[in-house]
């Protein structure tokens, strides 16, 4: 059932780095962390990576496998070929700090900048009632598990490290999203949205949502909406009067 | 030692987990200068894994449903080893700590009146747990990281700990090292909150991350601190089994809530033959009884398959041993043939996922194949119940790295409230202490030298082991002589092994430099696990009966002496000493509760 | 506070990790594009063609949908829409075609697949793009993707016009009602399909109900944004069968027209 694997793994630090090759034994089930884990303690024991509970539900251990953004705990070897080299790198969107592990510092201050949730200043704990149907929606977008996959595989900054300032990246837009949706919360980040979070940079070419370890429907469920609802704002002047003349009070009247 | 990186705060939380950021908010909101110091990054700790959800006697489900019911669930579970006040405040609080989750954001699965849902699970007389799928610990973690990062707590990640520093008796501050660079780093604060969670990393077969090295329960001990209960280690009932890597990863306790049951090789429900005298008058006795309890909780009894935890783990342990077992060493834990496929997928969608992901097993369709494995420490600081202070001045615990709460055993769900109940209770202490000093406690450089020294011994050595080698086999060694079944020559040999593990451990030796270099950061976690396995291996020792988490094959009873004491454990030398300490004394109006049947 | 203190790292640019290849993927990630491509392509041409050659698209009675509603002085007279007069170089399809191809270039999916194959921006996922400035859809020409809804509704109107189509396509050659032919049957489909591409469009499924917030004190609209919503999940799906479609209808009644394949009538 073991086999013997060959495994390229990027490694290095700012100073500059490169792929090196091990051959590594590989057993029944196993997924590319436990290999990168017999490499760390029976090869090389300073090889830094990121890992915590190995079930796919902290999201530390992102990488990309053989070029493709993957949780290494959710990626099977059964997947390979016994003779296929395998090629693990970090996550080439953000800074690399050393071997696979990469500074990701740039998502926590997008994350800060979102206001947070804001319920109606009479409701008290407790006092919220809401249906299933209420709250399916944003809990969607609660599995999320911060892997950053989404954030890592985006080509608005994966290729153009100069839109960073401008733009939060589909995790953040869905974060968004999630409180837009909340039955209960009173800000409007619409506008903030689309200007300061770079809404208007999405192209919705859907690779955040096919490389999402959870199977959140990003772009269709969050990013679109989202977008749907900036230009109910800002690019729908008719249906916007229209609105307006209906309930004049605009966020709560969206229901 | 001069230059070294240096931050004043009244109040540092090490660990971000549930009980880390629940405190640290607290103590935020009670205006003292608050950091909190993780290992990982932020929202990654280790309360993301749990699965079932809160235990909050909000009575939305079961109206009959109050604290009183809950804080006797709890000592019942606990087989009345828990701190009686601790229980207490438990339960009385975890409502108002779940509805502030929500009030912060956080999305709870509904009723149909629009309140926040609750589920069963073992040992809770009522449908108690508000939850989120099967996915709570990460709504619960995400509220709360979220509402920590929009107040703007700093937050220190990937920081680890080393040692506390004292002025005199009281707390000074703490000492540790960027992981990423490997710079070391002082804090310098009269007030610590310990929420680093639990030990599990010390055996073989766990559900616990990397993270789980016990260093709370080290540094509160090197500190001047003592540990209760540390004999009493919960092996969850339902860890997976295969495929190997994935071995005792965590299938929760909600599959059973949800109606799965357990069978055997003979595709026998073999609970039924594992209901102890304690539970006998609360659990259903023939199938049809418990399925129907399903339905109405209130004229059934409940599935033997949800009795505590350490009553499941141990039926499982026997079953295999009796050679019943599953085709890779487990029983079958069967939702399949129970519940829809569509009801599966909604109300255990990451278990779905995981089976699917990790084993190639579709839970709709097949049974999981499961085994006990190590989940949690009941053992930890003994702090005072009111306001989580140990007996160090100035040192705080809370959530898993604390004592007490739990008893000889934890019921599922009390885990998530015990981390807010417990968390805010020490935030808030913790910030009033140190706002009330008159002076601030000062850092002897000394101290701060010798922390740094051993920091690097590490690096010193260059013949020594591989700290990756030594790790595997310390787990080995817990695994196989402190496991779930213990004797005493096994807990004997055990503690012997563990002496020339005193000697290989400060003598291991990593490659390379200080950045990030996982060898290093190993090296130095090995120490708090070697402490902390002595604890737990000394006070199994000692504990001669079987009660809750610790299971003695020489003393299978209960023993009724043993139900009145803590064993207490305290550093001494290079060694743990450790003695007995009568249990605190409930007051009567409580005691009342015990005395009305259980129905 | 400093980017130091809350994330514990220096505040200094620091370098991604330095791989040169542009993408590591070993799949045939380049093969969906591709297809893309040629397709997309392919209808560009034929409806350019189709839409120019300005004759063939009628047989009574069936009206290729190119070419409905009939708008201008060239019509056969049974289809012509009157009133509206149109300069001699402009064909009826060049005006009514402005809604279908508006409706599709702005739609959320058509827009996944140009920008990836056409534009290769990007042209797969984790595969490094040609171009070196990015701005996205914020500003002219591409910001005008934000008024998807309006040729959404525009697409409504020509739907109706369609099914109307379809209608009077019950009748024999010579106006009597109560026949089915072949080409009954195809703009049957090509109008089914037409209302499935537009009910579940991204635009619509937020009309209906996903601008709401709180569903459950909008139990009709809620109904009907789940029904959009499966749909929804099909969408690029039912782009590609509804494009292939109206394209084969038009050939269809132009190879009927032409008399390369013969008229059929079922009854």
């Amino acid at each position: 059932m073991s086999y013997e694997a060959t495994f390229k793994v990027w490694r290095g630090n700012a100073d500059g780095g490169a792929f090196q090759d091990y051959t590594v034994a590989v057993n029944e089930g196993e997924v590319v962390l436990d290999i990168i884990h017999r490499i760390q303690a029976t090869q090389a024991g300073d090889l830094a990576v990121r890992w915590n509970c190995k079930a796919g539900k902290c999201g530390s251990c992102s990488a990309e496998v053989n070029g493709r953004p993957r949780l290494m705990c959710m990626t099977r070897m059964s997947t390979f070929t016994e003779q296929e080299t395998v090629t693990v790198n970090p996550i080439r969107t953000f800074p690399i700090i050393k071997d696979l592990v990469t500074d990701v510092s740039y998502n926590y201050e997008k994350a800060a900048q979102i206001q947070a949730f804001t319920p109606p200043a009479d409701v008290k704990p407790g006092e919220f009632r809401m249906q299933q149907v209420d709250v399916e929606r944003s809990q969607e977008f609660r599995k999320c598990i911060e892997c950053y996959l989404c954030q890592n595989v985006c080509h608005v900054i994966r290729d153009h490290e100069e839109n960073k300032p401008k733009f939060a990246g589909p995790r953040f837009l869905m974060r968004i999203a999630e409180l837009e949706m909340h039955p209960y919360d009173t800000a409007d980040r619409r506008k903030l949205a689309q200007e300061d979070f770079g809404l208007g940079f999405c192209n919705i070419t859907k690779c955040c949502t096919e490389v999402c370890p959870e199977n959140i429907h990003i772009t269709d469920n969050a990013l679109i909406p989202m977008k749907e609802r900036v230009v109910d704002t800002k690019y729908d002047p008719l249906g916007f009067l229209w609105r307006k003349f209906k309930s004049p009070d605009s966020k709560r009247s969206r229901g | 030692m001069s230059e070294i990186e240096r931050h004043a705060y009244d109040v540092v939380v090490i660990g971000a987990g549930g009980s880390g950021l629940r405190a640290a908010i607290e103590a935020h909101e009670q205006g003292a200068r608050t950091a909190i110091v993780c290992k990982s990054l932020l929202g990654k700790a280790h309360t993301v894994m749990a699965e079932g959800g809160i235990a909050a006697a909000m009575g939305n489900v079961w109206e009959q449903d109050n604290w009183q019911v809950h804080f006797r669930d709890t000592m019942r579970g606990g087989k009345m080893l828990n701190h009686w006040r601790m229980a207490q405040l438990h339960a009385q609080e975890a409502p108002d700590r779940v509805y502030e989750l929500e009030a912060w954001g956080a999305l709870f699965d509904r009723t149909k009146e629009g309140k926040i849902s609750q589920r069963d699970f073992g040992g809770h007389r009522y449908a108690r747990l508000a939850h989120v799928g099967d996915r709570t610990g990460l709504e619960m973690i995400r509220t709360l990281q979220q509402r920590a990062v929009s107040l703007g707590i700093d937050v220190f990640m990937e920081c680890t700990v080393t040692q506390l520093l004292k002025d005199g008796d009281r707390i000074a501050g703490a000492f540790g090292y960027w992981r990423e660079s490997g710079r070391f780093v002082c804090f310098e604060a009269p007030a610590v909150v310990l929420a680093t969670g639990g030990i599990g990393k010390t055996f073989q077969i766990t559900s616990n991350s990397w993270e789980y090295t016990g260093d709370g329960h080290a540094l509160a001990l090197r500190a001047g601190a003592t540990l209760i209960n540390m004999e009493f280690v919960q092996f969850h009932p339902t860890g997976m089994v295969w495929p190997p890597s994935v071995r005792g990863i965590l299938i929760t306790e909600s599959v059973r809530g949800e109606g799965g049951v357990l069978r055997n090789s003979e595709n026998k429900r073999f609970m039924f033959d594992y209901i102890s005298e304690y539970f006998k008058q609360e659990t259903a006795d023939s199938e049809d009884e418990a399925d129907r309890w399903y339905g109405d909780h209130v004229n059934n009894r409940r599935p033997p398959e949800l009795l505590p935890r350490d009553e499941v783990a141990r039926a499982i342990n026997s079953e295999v041993k009796a050679g019943r077992s599953s085709p890779h060493g487990g029983v079958f834990l069967d939702v399949a043939t129970r519940r829809s496929a569509e009801d599966i997928q909604r109300r255990l969608p990451s278990m779905y996922h995981q089976f699917k992901e990790l084993a190639d097993v579709d839970i709709t369709k097949e049974p999981m194949e499961v085994a006990p494995t190590c989940h949690y420490v009941m053992g930890g600081v003994e702090v005072d119940p009111d306001t989580a202070q140990s007996i160090v001045p100035g040192l705080y615990a809370a959530g898993e790295v604390a004592g007490g709460m739990h008893g000889s055993n934890r019921l599922g769900g009390n885990s998530l409230s015990d981390l807010l109940v417990f968390g805010k209770r020490a935030g808030e202490y913790a910030a009033q202490y140190a706002t009330g000093l008159d002076a601030r406690p000062a850092i002897a450089d000394a101290d701060l030298d010798g922390a740094g020294r051993h920091a690097l011994a590490p690096f010193e050595s260059d013949s020594g082991e591989n700290p990756y080698t030594v790790h595997q086999d310390l787990q080995k060694t817990m695994q196989s002589l402190c496991g779930i079944i213990r004797k005493e020559e096994e807990l004997r040999q055990a503690i012997d092994v563990l002496q020339e593990y005193k000697q290989r451990v400060p003598h291991t030796s990593v490659e390379g430099n200080r950045q990030y270099n996982p060898g290093w950061h190993l090296a130095l976690d090995l120490y708090n696990m070697l402490l902390v396995s002595e604890c737990l291996a000394r006070a199994a020792l000692e504990r001669t009966e079987s009660r809750g988490g610790h299971t003695r094959e020489d003393f299978p009873q209960a023993d009724p002496v043993w139900g009145t004491k803590n064993i207490v454990c305290r550093a001494e030398g290079d060694g743990v000493a450790i003695a007995a300490q009568p249990l605190p004394e409930m007051p009567d109006e409580l005691k009342k509760l015990f005395e009305e049947p259980a129905e | 506070m400093t980017s130091q203190s809350t994330t514990g790292r220096e505040v200094r640019p620091r370098p991604r990790v330095q791989i040169t290849q542009r993408t590591l993927r070993r799949d045939t990630w380049w093969v969906q594009p591709l297809v893309t491509f040629v397709v997309l392509l392919g209808f560009v041409v034929y409806s350019t063609w189709a839409a120019f050659v300005n004759k063939d698209y009628f047989y009574e009675p069936y009206l290729s949908p190119f070419y409905s509603p009939c708008l201008g002085s060239t019509c056969p007279e049974s289809v012509r829409w009157a009133g509206v007069v149109l300069p001699a170089f402009i064909t009826p399809a060049v005006v009514i075609l402005i809604v279908p191809l508006g409706f599709r270039l702005t739609c959320y999916y058509y827009r996944k697949a140009y920008y990836r194959s056409f534009w290769q921006s990007p042209p797969g996922c984790a595969v490094t793009e040609p171009h070196t400035k990015y701005s996205g859809e914020r500003r002219f020409p591409l910001i005008l993707q934000n008024i998807h809804r309006y040729f959404f509704y525009l697409g409504l109107l020509l739907n109706i016009v369609l099914t109307y189509d379809a209608v009077i396509a019950f009748r024999d050659r010579h106006g009597n009602w109560g026949h089915v032919g072949l080409g009954t049957l195809v703009l049957l489909v090509n109008a089914a399909l037409l209302w499935l591409y537009s009910v579940s469009c991204h635009a619509c499924r937020h009309a209906v109900g996903g601008r709401l917030n709180h569903f459950s004190k909008h139990p009709v609209r809620y109904w009907f944004w789940t029904q959009v919503s499966k749909l929804n999940a099909r969408h690029g799906q039912i782009a590609w069968f509804s494009l292939v479609w109206v394209a084969l209808s038009d050939l269809f009644v132009r190879l009927t027209a032409t008399g390369t394949i013969p008229y059929i009538q079922f009854f």
